[in-house]
C-alpha cells in the first residue's frame, strides 16, 4: 500500500515523502536520522552551499548562452544541484565519476573549467576536459551505458588493490535501459566498488516516472541485486553528501556497491530543445520550489550563524564573475581547424584516412581566396 | 614447431600475451571453468586464476562495457562475445562508445582492448549463430578488424591486437577451430593491416578472408590442373586494409576476384572492389567479380548451408568462366 500511496502522490504531481531519508527539512531545520549520518558541521557544510550557488549560476548562464547561439543545446541541472554537488564533494581525489549529459554542475564542481565542461554542448569537442586529469569519464549521451563502464572500472580498480571507487550518475529514465540491469547485476555479483547515484527527477523527457516503472521506488531494485540501497531527499545536499560518503566508504572497505535513489525534480525542460508545457502542468513546479535545495541550505547556514548577508553577497559576486568569464571565453573562442576532423580516429591514421585528409586539405586550399 | 589446431592457437596466443603482460586479462561467458563455448580458452583459468580469467553472467553489454571501463584504468582486457551474432546485443557499447572514445576525447582516453568472437557459418548453427559480421565492424570508424585463417596467424595477430593501442575486433572463424597447422615455437607476433600472399600465380588474383582462404586455395589448385595459375591473397585484416598488396597483384594478373563469406550487400569485397576500380582500373583486363554468400540469412539445414557458402568449385567455376 505504501507503494501505491507514493505512486499516487507522484502521479498527482505532489511531493513524495514516504520512506525518504532527509537530514535537512525544506524549512532549513536540521534533522538526525540513524540511517544516515552526516559528519559535517554547519561550518564545513558551507562549501556545499557555495558549490550549489556557483553551479546554479553557471547553469543559468549556459541556458542563456544556448538562447544566444553560443551553445547548440543544453540540458539544465536546475533543481538538481544538491544531487550533483553532494556526491561530487563526497568523492576522494583519486575516485572517478561517470556522468551523463545532465551533470554539468557535477563536472564543474569536480573542478573542471566551465568552458571545458560545456564543449560538448558547444560542439567544439565531444569532451572538452582531460578525463584522466579530472578523473571524470566523458559524459555519456547514450542512456545508461556509463553505469557499465563504471562497474568495469571499479572491478579493475579493486583488482589492483587500490582504494579507488567509481561513482555512476544515472537518471530515472536510465533505469529502464537493459544496461542498468546488467550494470547492477554485474556489480552485485562481483562486489564492484561502485556507487550508483540515481537522480529520480520524475521525467524521462516527457514520460513521467509512473509510466516508466511499475514500482516507482527505484531503490527497491537494490534488493533484487543483493545491493544495499537507500532512498533519500535529492534536494537535501546534506543527505546526498552523507549517503554518497557512506556508500564510498563501504565500497573502499570491500563492501561492494550501493544504489542511492535521490528523489528530486527537473525544474527546467529536458533540454533547451524541449517544451515541457506540452506534457506537464507548470503548477507542479510551485510545490517543488518550496523544496529548493539552495534556499533550505541558506536558511540552515544562516540559522547556524555561518552565513550572513556579506558572505552571500561575496559568493554571489564570485558566481557572477565565473559566469561572465564563461560568456567571454565562448564569445572569443577561435575557429576550429577543419583538418582536425581526421585526428584521433586511430592511434595513427590508416592509409585511407591519410588520403581523405589530403583530399580535404586540397579542397580547402583551393577554396581560400 | 608445434602442430596446433586453430582453437588451441587461440589459447596459445592469449597465454603468450597474459604471461608477457600482467595487465592483460580475459573476460566473458564460460571462458574460465568451461574453457570456452568452442574450447578455445581451455586451461587459461587454471593457469592464470579467476582474477585474470573471469566468467561472467550472460550479459554482453556488461562484458563489453566493463571491458571498456577496465581499459580506462590501463588494463588490456580481452573480452569474448561467444557468437559474433551477439554483437547485435551490445553494439551500442562497441559502435557508439568504444570505437569513438579516442576521437571524442581528443586522444586523451584510449582503449587498448580486444574483443574476440566466434564468427561465421558452416557449423549448422542456423541464422542467428552463423553470421559473418566482420563487415558490420568494418563500417565503424575507430575499430580495427582482424580475421585470421591459420593457427600461426591466430597467435601472431592476436598478439598484435593485444599490443595495439586501438580497440580491435578479432574474429575467430568457427568452422576453422578444428583445422591444424604448424606454429613456430617461442613468441609469435604479427602486424595488423598486412595481407599475405599464400599462393603465387600470374593469371588471376583471388582475395579471401578467414574460412574462405582454404577454399580459395583449393579452387586455385583445381584451376592449376587446367593451366590457370591464380594468386591467392589472405586479406587477414579489414581495418587497416592492405590495398597495396592487392593492387600489386592485380597489376601483375589483370583480374580480381573476391571470396566473401558475408552476405552480398556491403561485404568487405565491395569496398575492396571500389578501391581497386578506382586505383587500378587500367591494370584490369576484365570486370572485378565478387563471390559471396547470397543475400540470405544462413539456413540451419546442412545441405542448404553448404549451397549458400562459397565453395571451392563455385570459386573455380567463377574464375574459369571469366578468364578461361
Amino acid at each position: 500500500m505504501a507503494d501505491v500511496a507514493v505512486r499516487q502522490e507522484l502521479a498527482g504531481g505532489s511531493l513524495p515523502a514516504r520512506d525518504i531519508l532527509t537530514l535537512l527539512a525544506p524549512s532549513g531545520v536540521r534533522r538526525e536520522d540513524p540511517a544516515l549520518e552526516c559528519d559535517l558541521d554547519a561550518g564545513a557544510a558551507a562549501r556545499l552551499w557555495e558549490a550549489m550557488v556557483i553551479g546554479r549560476r553557471l547553469d543559468r548562464a549556459a541556458v542563456a548562452l544556448t538562447r544566444q547561439g553560443e551553445l547548440g543545446v543544453y540540458a539544465s541541472s536546475a533543481g538538481q544541484e544538491a544531487c550533483q554537488v553532494g556526491p561530487v564533494l563526497a568523492l576522494d581525489a583519486e575516485d572517478w565519476m561517470f556522468p551523463t549529459y545532465r551533470e554539468t554542475v557535477a563536472v564543474v564542481t569536480r573542478g573542471v573549467d566551465p568552458v571545458e565542461a560545456l564543449a560538448l554542448y558547444r560542439g567544439s569537442a565531444h569532451c572538452g576536459f582531460d578525463p584522466r586529469a579530472a578523473r571524470i569519464a566523458p559524459s555519456a549521451t547514450p542512456i545508461a551505458t556509463q553505469a557499465l563502464h563504471a562497474v568495469g572500472f571499479a572491478m579493475a580498480a579493486a583488482r589492483t588493490g587500490s582504494s579507488v571507487a567509481a561513482l555512476a550518475f544515472l537518471g530515472d529514465g536510465a533505469t529502464s535501459e537493459g544496461d542498468a540491469h546488467e550494470a547492477l547485476n554485474f556489480a552485485g555479483v562481483f562486489r564492484a566498488p561502485c556507487v550508483f547515484f540515481v537522480q529520480n527527477n520524475g521525467w524521462a523527457i516527457s514520460v513521467p516516472i509512473e509510466h516508466q516503472a511499475g514500482n516507482v521506488v527505484l531503490a527497491a531494485r537494490g534488493a533484487a541485486y543483493g545491493i544495499p540501497a537507500l532512498r533519500i531527499d535529492g534536494n537535501d545536499v546534506l543527505a546526498t553528501y552523507a549517503a554518497t560518503r557512506a556508500a564510498l566508504a563501504r565500497a573502499r572497505s570491500g563492501g561492494g556497491p550501493t544504489l542511492i535513489e535521490a528523489v528530486t525534480y527537473r525544474m527546467e525542460a529536458h533540454t533547451t530543445a524541449d517544451d515541457p508545457s506540452r506534457y506537464r502542468e507548470a503548477a507542479v513546479l510551485d510545490a517543488w520550489r518550496q523544496r529548493d535545495p539552495l534556499a533550505r541550505m541558506e536558511r540552515y547556514l544562516r540559522d547556524a550563524g555561518v552565513l550572513d548577508d556579506a558572505r552571500v553577497a561575496s559568493v554571489t559576486a564570485e558566481a557572477d564573475e565565473r559566469a561572465a568569464r564563461l560568456r567571454r571565453a565562448l564569445q572569443d573562442a577561435a575557429p576550429l581547424d577543419p583538418l582536425r576532423l581526421f585526428d584521433h580516429v586511430y592511434s595513427a591514421p590508416t592509409p585511407l584516412l591519410e588520403r581523405q585528409r589530403a583530399q580535404l586539405a586540397d579542397e580547402l586550399s583551393r577554396m581560400e581566396p | 614447431m608445434a602442430q596446433l589446431t586453430y582453437r588451441e592457437a587461440v589459447a596459445r596466443g592469449i597465454t603468450q600475451e597474459m604471461e608477457r603482460d600482467p595487465t592483460v586479462l580475459l573476460i566473458g561467458e564460460d571462458v574460465g571453468a568451461a574453457g570456452g563455448a568452442f574450447k578455445a580458452t581451455v586451461g587459461l583459468l587454471e593457469r592464470f586464476g579467476p582474477a585474470r580469467v573471469r566468467d561472467t553472467p550472460i550479459a554482453e553489454q556488461a562484458i563489453i562495457g566493463a571491458a571498456m571501463g577496465a581499459a580506462m584504468t590501463g588494463l588490456r582486457p580481452i573480452a569474448e562475445i561467444m557468437f559474433s551474432d551477439f554483437f547485435a546485443v551490445c553494439w551500442d557499447l562497441v559502435a557508439n562508445q568504444i570505437a569513438k572514445t579516442r576521437y571524442m576525447t581528443n586522444g586523451q582516453v584510449t582503449l587498448p582492448l580486444v574483443i574476440r568472437s566466434g564468427n561465421g557459418g558452416g557449423s549448422r548453427f542456423g541464422a542467428q549463430h552463423s553470421q559473418s559480421v566482420e563487415s558490420w565492424a568494418m563500417a565503424i570508424p575507430g575499430l580495427k578488424v582482424v580475421a585470421p585463417s591459420t593457427p600461426t596467424d591466430v597467435v601472431g595477430l592476436l598478439a598484435a591486437a593485444v599490443r595495439d593501442p586501438d580497440p580491435v575486433l578479432f574474429f575467430e572463424q568457427k568452422s576453422l577451430y578444428a583445422t591444424k597447422g604448424e606454429v613456430p615455437d617461442g613468441e609469435v607476433v604479427d602486424e595488423l593491416g598486412t595481407a599475405k600472399v599464400v599462393r603465387q600465380g600470374s593469371d588471376a588474383t583471388i582475395v579471401a578472408l578467414a574460412a574462405m582462404v582454404p577454399r580459395a586455395v583449393a579452387a586455385a589448385s583445381e584451376l592449376a590442373g587446367e593451366g590457370i595459375e591464380a594468386t591467392v591473397i589472405d586479406l587477414r585484416s579489414l581495418v587497416p586494409l592492405d590495398v597495396s598488396t592487392v593492387a600489386a597483384s592485380v597489376a601483375a594478373t589483370g583480374h580480381l576476384f573476391t571470396v566473401e563469406e558475408n552476405p552480398r550487400l556491403c561485404g568487405w569485397g565491395a569496398e575492396l572492389t571500389s578501391v581497386v576500380a578506382d586505383e587500378c582500373f587500367y591494370d584490369l583486363d576484365g570486370p572485378i567479380v565478387r563471390v559471396t554468400t547470397p543475400h540470405v540469412p544462413l539456413p540451419a539445414a546442412d545441405a542448404l548451408e553448404d549451397l549458400a557458402l562459397p565453395s571451392p568449385s563455385l570459386i573455380a567455376d567463377t574464375v574459369r568462366r571469366r578468364i578461361g
